[in-house]
């Protein structure tokens, strides 16, 4: 396996979806960092047979929210002296406001400045939102 | 407790909720000169974005024979003020001015995010092809006051069935009561859409789909027509073919049964023919009434007047 440097001090995101990674590495603007960061694709993993995996050489706070509709399988451990310092699990936020837009052409979000979007969980399995207003389902993170 | 509450669709509120309703209507049916000043000073908004003169006429007069006044526009281009205006702005504007607001408008979710920036109670009075909480509220004053109750029915609904929401409502609703079945009487194209079967299938509930309805009117209690538009028809062969099942006349009247009820939400284009209004099994002209006194009991509810 390609041999990374571990890190003394930062954020290890792991069990990525694989192709995810750099989807996630754009999010958190990984691609303007000045402290050391690694983006791993493909990596064997027991669990899945393949994952990404982002180390971050830096303490940054992280939208847990986001990083779980993202990618609800996704978990991050805390790197303090070069011990886990934390880890978190994540899971599917039962409500996301202005991270999706919804779809439906009628929806009166697309109509109403600063409306804020909301959606919320209606089938965890399947990851599955629907509008707050329209109540039109939304499936899929494209970012 | 309903005071202060919004209505946005149907199911926001409880059976229990419902029963409260059509208790007070019913009251208001029996001695409506006890409500004729309940609403004294109280001013119900009629935001209507898009026009229906109908449903428009229904809430006003709702609100005058209890005794309150109204303002609004029906149509936004009317009014000047409103152009160009957010949904959020204008509702805080005019909550201010108001003690109630039915509103009207043809983006789907409009009324729900009126609801989130309001002072004062919003009762949806239709967003597009979305939900219209009160024709359903007046669907069912209408059934109770015919047929005593909601159970042990079994009810047809005839004609467009894939993008009349009404119908999706009703069925949602009437299945929240025991031992209803459905038969639904529509074009192959025109079928009732999945998530609506979903609710039928986990609650259980005994429905069929049918083509024509003549074959199933002898079975039914409730009849409740809706347009289907030509334009819905995916070709003309089947549009030739089946046009005059969806057309309610005296012929098809004679092969049901003797007690009836057969509901529209009106207006209608020629799914009833007129012949068909005098027969006392013809109930969508008291439908229409009983829209009034549901709506009567829907803003008193709201205000926590009584
Ligand atoms: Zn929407």
């Amino acid at each position: 396996m390609l041999n990374i440097d571990s890190i003394a001090n930062g954020i290890v995101i792991d069990h990525i979806k694989v192709g995810y990674g750099f989807k996630i590495f754009n999010y958190l603007g990984l691609d303007k960092a000045d402290y050391r960061v690694a983006l791993i694709m493909n990596v064997p993993s027991k669990k899945y047979g393949k994952k990404d995996l982002i180390k971050i050489e830096n303490v940054m706070d992280l939208d847990l929210t986001m990083l779980g509709f993202i990618d609800p399988n996704i978990t991050i451990a805390i790197i303090e002296d070069e011990k886990i310092k934390e880890k978190i699990h994540l899971s599917l936020p039962k409500k996301i406001e202005n991270v999706i837009e919804c779809k439906n052409p009628r929806c009166v979000t697309s109509i109403e400045r600063n409306i804020v979007h909301k959606f919320v969980l209606v089938d965890e399995e399947k990851g599955i939102y629907k509008c707050e207003y329209c109540d039109h389902n939304y499936d899929g993170w494209e970012g | 407790m309903l005071k202060g509450r919004h209505l946005i669709e149907p199911e926001d509120f409880t059976k229990e909720e419902l029963d409260e309703i059509f208790t007070l209507a019913n009251s208001i049916i029996e001695n409506q000169n006890m409500y004729l000043h309940s609403c004294d000073g109280k001013l119900l908004a009629t935001l209507f974005y898009e026009p229906s003169t109908r449903t428009r006429f229904s809430f006003e007069s709702a609100m005058l024979r209890l005794g309150g006044n109204v303002v609004g526009f029906s149509e936004p281009g009317s009014s000047s003020v409103m152009k160009g205006e957010s949904i959020a702005d204008t509702i805080r504007t005019v909550g201010s001015y108001t003690d109630i607001i039915a509103m009207r408008h043809p983006k789907e979710g409009a009324p729900k995010l009126a609801s989130m920036y309001s002072p004062v109670p919003i009762i949806n009075a239709g967003d597009g092809g979305h939900q219209h909480p009160t024709q359903t509220l007046t669907d069912l004053l209408t059934i109770q006051n015919i047929k005593g109750n909601f159970s042990n029915l079994t009810i047809g609904l005839c004609g467009d069935l894939k993008f009349g929401r009404t119908v999706h409502s009703l069925i949602k609703a009437l299945s929240r009561y025991e031992n209803n079945s459905f038969i639904l009487i529509s074009p192959q194209e025109l079928r009732i859409p999945p998530y609506i079967k979903n609710v039928l299938d986990d609650k259980n509930i005994k429905y069929i789909e049918v083509e024509k309805l003549e074959d199933v009117i002898g079975d039914l209690d409730i009849l409740y027509m809706t347009r289907v538009q030509k334009e819905r028809f995916f070709n003309e062969a089947d549009y030739i073919r089946l046009k005059d099942s969806y057309i309610l006349d005296s012929e098809k009247m004679k092969l049901a049964k003797e007690d009836l009820t057969v509901l529209h939400p009106l207006p209608r284009v020629n799914e009833i023919s007129y012949e068909v209004d005098n027969d006392p099994r013809a109930c969508y002209f008291r439908q229409v009434k009983f829209g009034m006194y549901v709506r009567m009991a829907l803003i008193l509810k709201l205000l926590g007047v009584e």
